[in-house]
């Protein structure tokens, strides 16, 4: 609750002090003084900030986040209808990360120092090293130009069929996936190798398991806290970092909604997003709290 | 070639062709541009975008453009002018409805103009209307329009955009609802996405061919390319990757229009701060611009070389690039009479269009050969208008002026050149004043020559309107006259 009141000013502040009137931007260059004063009233922009900021925030509790300057329609329903794009695209993205990231570094893990792991932990490299709207438009190349299995961008809505949206959302997941695979890939081989040379790997190696079943039993689920942490922050950013995938598709989403806004000056629809994602973030962390709890029955003492 | 991959290729098409997007019957097209509009309503932004899909599609003024810029009949379907040049008294087409069933009357356009000049209006181009000193109704099909003084472009100010007739029944949603009275209907607007249209069946004109148009935004040039090329969308309006056009050109799915627009790209000088004030100087920098290197640099080959504030596709136009030609020693001659022969150094602030910032960077080099120095900022349009347009704290920026005639700027003191010059003033007051087609011509083309002669710009090039479209549309317009992507005239080959 104070992280979101701080970040609310700290919001407002920064966006508030950017140069740029919102009126003068939309009116343009041939605009008459008096036609800007007139729309600055009618956006109310002539009141001070502080009124503003009280307004914004007493409207945001109630779940108001107020209108759009320039779309001159309510926020709330702007990102409704965003969200429905953004929200699947960054679980889409998050479940083949996870879908990647699990075997490879499972696997790494077992065959450390092995040609097994030098060719994962090598592809792991090159994943983290590509720019992701690069990689996003080799594949537009590849899969909507030259093979034509996808259309080249645009997102189908969930109304025409979930497949045809799935399927529309499924080069941006991938290129969204790539380099967090590659993080979390990493993360979890190095996690996996720490908690194999625990003492109790040891001794339930003594006690005659296989390999294998110490792996599944033991070392895994051990493992798994810094992974989840990892998946939290990673969920974050994919919700919030697809403004360049969501360019690169013409993906209606909340990241394109942000850039536009920014552009256009915007101001409120820009701080309302920028909110509702440090929600997000808010909310996320504390799913993987307790999630860390489900993972390890000992640190639910601690929560 | 790799012949397997064809073969996937034509399977996983076959699959895949059932479910396609973009896949449209030949009375349905797809266009994309850039930007999105703001909102819907065309009375109040400066958004080009809103013209874009709405101007002659879904609104209509007393008078509109036609592709070649010229200014025909609209809603008016005749008009007569008082001897004094001051009252128009406009005839109503008969029988025009707007898209909600009411009728198009007298009193629709004595609402739209008396709301775009009233006090609080928020109408961008309010000066196109600050002559009317009273619009009143004569009957129901003919309205009388009287002027302070006579106005010899105002057919020409009624037919922009910013001009045409609402109804006062349903303003109050227009900027998500535009009803208006054009050969197409709003359908619906899914944000960030798409704009779709249809067919007015009503319409008073002649109806249009096609069925259902869905405007779709792009605005990453690497995307617009691999849209048309997927042929996902079938036209896409100011093409915003030249690079790729002749790519496009030596593909015989595709077609590139290429005309030009009312865009005319200057490196805007402030007239006023030294030593920019002086003419000596600001005719070095005219002489040290190489036009043919930017167009081909900037705009891959995209551009007309202007020497004047005006449209080389109007039939006024002075081709005056000779007086500015490219001289790099005669501009080193001109600084050093100048007093400036160590050179200076001065700012050079850009906004976000490829023109202006690659552009922009060219000209750095251009102007470092003859010893000025520039220090180059880039900007956001909003912090653009702030800084530049309404501070006036610039030396140079590239900026391409949009509007349509829009010469009568340089009578502006207070506009952000700061060209200050009594005699130019008088001229386009002058010009105001005269509705006789061949003296306006006169005039202009002396206008033109002042604002040459005195360098109060850097004249650069006018703006190229390139559309890509599949090789079976026909009837687009070839050239931008306003921002206006007029699909009435618009239909598929077969």
């Amino acid at each position: 609750m104070i992280s979101l009141c701080l970040a609310s000013v700290i919001i407002f502040t920064i966006v508030e002090i950017a140069p740029g009137d919102p009126a003068s931007f939309m009116l343009g260059i041939n605009a008459q003084e008096d036609t800007i004063a007139a729309l600055r009233a009618e956006l109310g922009l002539d009141q001070d900030k502080l009124s503003r900021y009280f307004s914004w925030i007493s409207g945001m509790v109630q779940g108001d986040f107020g209108t759009s300057y320039t779309y001159r329609s309510p926020i709330s329903n702007m990102i409704a209808d965003r969200i429905w794009v953004s929200l699947p695209l960054a679980l889409y993205a998050l479940v083949i990360s996870t879908l990647i990231a699990f075997p490879a570094g499972i696997y790494a893990a077992t065959q450390r120092g092995k040609v097994g792991d030098v060719a994962v932990m090598g592809a792991t490299q090159f994943g983290i090293a590509i720019p992701n709207f690069w990689f996003a438009m080799i594949l537009v190349v590849i899969f909507a130009l030259k093979l034509r299995w996808f259309s080249a961008g645009g997102f189908v809505e969930w109304e025409n069929g979930i497949f045809q949206s799935i399927k529309s959302l499924t080069l941006p997941a991938i290129a969204l996936a790539l380099p967090q695979a590659s993080i979390l890939s990493r993360v979890m081989r190095s996690a996996l190798i720490e908690t194999l040379s625990e003492d109790y790997i040891r001794t339930a190696r003594a006690k005659g398991f296989g390999k294998r079943a110490v792996i599944w039993r033991h070392a895994l689920r051990n493992a798994l806290i810094p992974v989840l942490t990892i998946i939290g922050l990673q969920f974050s950013f994919l919700l919030a970092g697809a403004i360049i995938i969501e360019q690169v598709f013409f993906l209606p989403g909340l990241g394109r909604l942000v850039f536009q806004a920014i552009t256009q000056r915007d101001l409120i629809v820009v701080e309302s997003v920028v909110m509702l994602l440090v929600f997000a973030v808010i909310t996320v962390n504390f799913i993987v709290d307790i999630a860390y709890a489900i993972a390890d029955p000992r640190l639910r003492r601690r929560v | 070639m790799f012949q397997p991959t064809k073969l996937i290729a034509a399977g996983a098409l076959a699959v895949f062709a059932s479910a396609g997007i973009g896949l449209s019957a030949q009375s349905d097209i797809t266009v994309a541009m850039q930007l999105e509009p703001p909102h819907l309503d065309p009375t109040s932004a400066a958004a080009g975008a809103i013209d874009s899909v709405l101007y002659s599609n879904v609104f209509e003024g007393l008078t509109r453009f036609a592709s070649d810029g010229s200014v025909t009949a609209g809603l008016a379907e005749s008009w007569d002018i008082s001897g004094d040049g001051t009252v128009y008294t406009f005839k109503l087409r008969s029988g025009v409805k707007f898209h909600d069933g009411t009728s198009m009357d007298a009193n629709d356009v004595k609402f739209s103009l008396d709301r775009a000049r009233a006090e609080d209006s928020t109408n961008a181009q309010k000066a196109l209307f600050s002559g009317i000193t009273d619009v009143s109704v004569v009957d129901n099909s003919t309205v009388k329009i009287s002027l302070d003084k006579p106005n010899g472009s105002f057919l020409f100010n009624m037919a922009w955009g910013d001009a045409v007739i609402v109804a006062p029944e349903s303003i109050d949603g227009i900027k998500n609802k535009p009803i208006g009275t054009g050969a197409f209907t709003f359908q619906n607007w899914v944000q960030g996405d798409r704009i779709e249209l249809s067919r007015n069946s009503d319409y008073w004109g002649d109806k249009p061919a096609l069925e259902n148009v869905t405007f779709k935004f792009i605005s990453d040039p690497t995307a617009a390319f691999a849209a048309v090329m997927a042929q996902d969308v079938d036209v896409f309006t100011s093409f915003p990757a030249p690079e790729n056009l002749p790519q496009f050109e030596a593909d015989p799915r595709f077609q590139v229009l290429e005309g030009s627009t009312e865009g005319e790209t200057i490196l805007s000088t402030n007239n006023k701060m030294p030593p920019l004030d002086n003419v000596k100087v600001r005719k070095a920098i005219a002489h040290a611009i190489d036009r043919q290197a930017i167009i081909d640099g900037a705009m891959f080959g995209y551009g007309t070389p202007i020497g004047t504030h005006f449209a080389p596709h109007n039939p006024d136009y002075v081709d005056l690039t000779g007086n500015s030609n490219y001289d790099p020693e005669l501009s080193k001659k001109l600084l050093a009479e100048a007093g400036f022969s160590e050179g200076f150094t001065t700012t050079l602030k850009l906004p976000p269009p490829s023109y202006a910032r690659r552009g922009g960077e060219i000209i750095a080099s251009q102007l470092r050969a003859v010893g000025i120095e520039t220090e180059i900022s880039n900007l956001e349009w909003a912090q653009w208008l702030e800084q530049v347009f309404r501070g006036k704290d610039y030396g140079l920026t590239i900026v391409s002026h949009t509007e349509p005639m829009d010469i009568g700027i340089y009578a502006r003191p207070d506009y952000y050149f700061q060209y200050d010059n009594p005699e130019f003033q008088s001229l386009m007051t002058e010009l105001n004043g005269t509705t006789e087609p061949g003296k306006r011509s006169s005039m202009l083309q002396k206008a033109q020559r002042m604002i040459s002669n005195d360098y109060v710009n850097g004249y650069l090039f006018e703006l190229a309107y390139t559309t890509v479209a599949n090789s079976k549309v026909r009837g687009l317009w070839k050239n931008a006259p306003t921002q206006a992507t007029d699909l009435t005239g618009v239909s598929w080959a077969d």
